[in-house]
């Protein structure tokens, strides 16, 4: 029984292998291939054989299916060159597939804290092409994004998810561009204060990024739990509008916010109530 | 051709736009033209300071909240606006962005979300069939330069030293991974990816063309041709190559990318 399988506990590849269709997985470009990141060796980085990236083909309901997830476990989720490569073609032949007739579907696990600052600039092109793949795949088929914890996603990383059809993430979850870090270096610590865990978990939490629309499912941290929201995610279609499209909806709730105000907990509910979104 | 602007983007914007037609009403700190390129439409867009932004921490030119939404708004308006065209207008991006905004409102209003409106909006114009070129005067940095330019068929730089394309700065790259400034400078000069400068980026296959501008603040005649000229065929190239991105792939830099590729296809 998989019932009481915590999915937080689960690695990459186990997460995959239970998300698939029972007996369905088959893992491309796995770990005895060996194509491993050729920069981070010089740098005298212990590098990982699959590069902290899982790509599995199989089939969810029976329909064929790709799921990518990030292995958090690995340099924080980092997107290296050939980690973001293989999520990158994942979703390219997807999208071929489906060009072609072959209706593939496609979900992301993003334990991510971003491009690998280790091999930057590279990163970075590859979470670019991510984006574009994304964008080319979720005109044919939900492109549906996990967030599960405990890494969060994070970076260039979450603008991938902010493209996603159907963003799931469960209590651990954190969502948010900019890690606490970051934020707290470039501008102060009265304007984030990255050791104040309680306040960040209410800025970037995935409940509260549930409750404020920047997430469409919340579950609880069990398999059949995240298995059962995507499947449902994945029956919904491709959604009418995206997320990322609804310019109409955010644009004025910015503009009219008096910005005056720090922002907190309270005042995120207050501009974004579920009940006011189609 | 020297005149008072806020920044490089808002000078070439400014430079490139002469006679067009500018579009008013929203945040003053994303400008839009749509004006023409050797006889053909084209809209610019370029993210400029405000001083006087509504959210501070987006004043001096970073991609923040009403920018990733206000892009992803004039970007779609062209596309939809085109949409019986068979000739899709062009879309140059005038690139000159410090950063993201880094602040608690950005996080809390999901500012992720906003530059994925962007980056959307770029990635859905391109596959619509619009040529859309990125021309980097500036800096290109991290998650503002994936909302503003990025999704472009086609990325044009400037050599010059102000011109910088990174995934951080590098005080944070260096306090994130546990090293020093020097340290960071030091490894970065043998591992082409971690550079700065944009000869070691040029290394990595992502351009479409370096040009040498004497002075990027005080162009020249000839250079503001050359530059008119630059865009024009690589609009056309576009136009005849399709909507993807796999003209980045061909370098030995980033062979990686194209073997990944190469035996994911052979596997899948």
């Amino acid at each position: 029984m998989r019932e009481d399988l915590s999915f937080i506990e689960l690695s990459a590849r186990e997460r995959a292998r239970h998300l698939l269709d029972d007996g369905s997985f088959r893992e491309l470009l796995g770990p005895f291939e060996r194509i491993t990141s050729p920069w981070l060796e010089p740098q005298g980085i212990v590098t990982q054989a699959d590069d902290g990236m899982v790509v599995a083909k199989g089939t969810l309901n029976g329909q064929p299916a790709v799921v990518a997830a990030v292995e958090g476990a690995f340099q924080g989720g980092s997107m290296g060159e050939v980690s973001g490569a293989k999520m990158a073609a994942a979703l390219e032949l997807a999208a071929e597939d489906n060009r072609n007739g072959i209706p593939t579907q496609a979900v992301l696990l993003l334990e991510t804290g971003g491009v690998r600052l280790q091999e930057a600039n590279l990163g970075l092109a590859a979470i670019a092409d991510i984006h574009a793949a994304i964008a080319d795949l979720r005109r044919y088929t939900p492109v549906v994004g996990i967030i599960a914890g405990t890494v969060g996603c994070f970076g260039g990383m979450s603008i991938a998810a902010g493209l996603c059809s159907y963003l799931i993430v469960t209590r651990e979850a954190r969502l948010g561009l900019n890690g606490p870090q970051v934020i707290e270096q470039e501008a102060g610590i009265d304007e984030y204060d990255s050791r104040d865990r309680p306040f960040i978990w209410s800025m970037t939490g995935g409940e509260v990024r549930y409750r404020s629309g920047f997430a469409d499912v919340e579950v609880e941290d069990a398999l059949h739990q995240v298995r059962a929201a995507m499947l449902d995610c994945l029956a919904r279609g491709v959604p009418g509008q995206h997320r990322s499209e609804r310019y109409d909806y955010y644009l004025p709730k910015l503009t009219q916010f008096d910005s005056r105000q720090q922002a907190d907990a309270a005042v995120v509910a207050q501009l974004f109530t579920r009940e006011d979104r189609a | 051709m020297s005149t008072q602007t806020k920044s490089r983007g808002d000078y070439w914007f400014s430079l490139l736009t002469q006679g067009g037609e500018e579009r008013c009403g929203q945040c003053a700190s994303v400008r839009v033209a749509d004006g023409d390129l050797d006889g053909q439409a084209a809209r610019f867009i370029a993210v400029v300071p405000d001083a006087d932004n509504h959210y501070p921490r987006a004043a001096r030119g970073e991609v923040g909240l009403l920018e990733g939404w206000t892009l992803a708004q004039v970007v779609s308006e062209a596309v939809a606006a085109d949409q019986n065209q068979t000739q899709k207008r062009a879309i140059v991006a005038i690139i000159d962005v410090p950063s993201q905004a880094y602040g608690r409102r950005e996080e809390a209003f999901g500012i992720h979300q906003a530059l994925a409106g962007a980056a959307g909006a770029y990635a859905a114009a391109r596959l619509a069939g619009h040529p859309v070129i990125g021309l980097i005067v500036g800096k290109a940095m991290s998650g503002a330069f994936l909302a503003h330019g990025y999704q472009a068929n086609r990325l044009i730089a400037f050599n010059d030293d102000g011109v910088m394309i990174h995934a951080m700065g590098k005080a944070s790259a260096a306090r994130i991974t546990l090293r020093s400034v020097e340290a960071l400078e030091k490894l970065a000069a043998s591992i082409p990816p971690m550079a700065y400068d944009i000869g070691h980026y040029r290394s990595l296959g992502l351009l479409d063309q370096l040009l040498d501008i004497r002075d990027p603040q005080r162009a020249t005649q000839q250079e503001l041709a050359l530059v008119r000229q630059t865009l024009a065929t690589a609009i056309a190239d576009s136009r005849q190559q399709g909507c993807g991105l796999e003209n980045r792939l061909g370098a030995d830099n980033r062979r990686s990318s194209a073997l990944v590729r190469e035996r994911m296809r052979a596997e899948w």
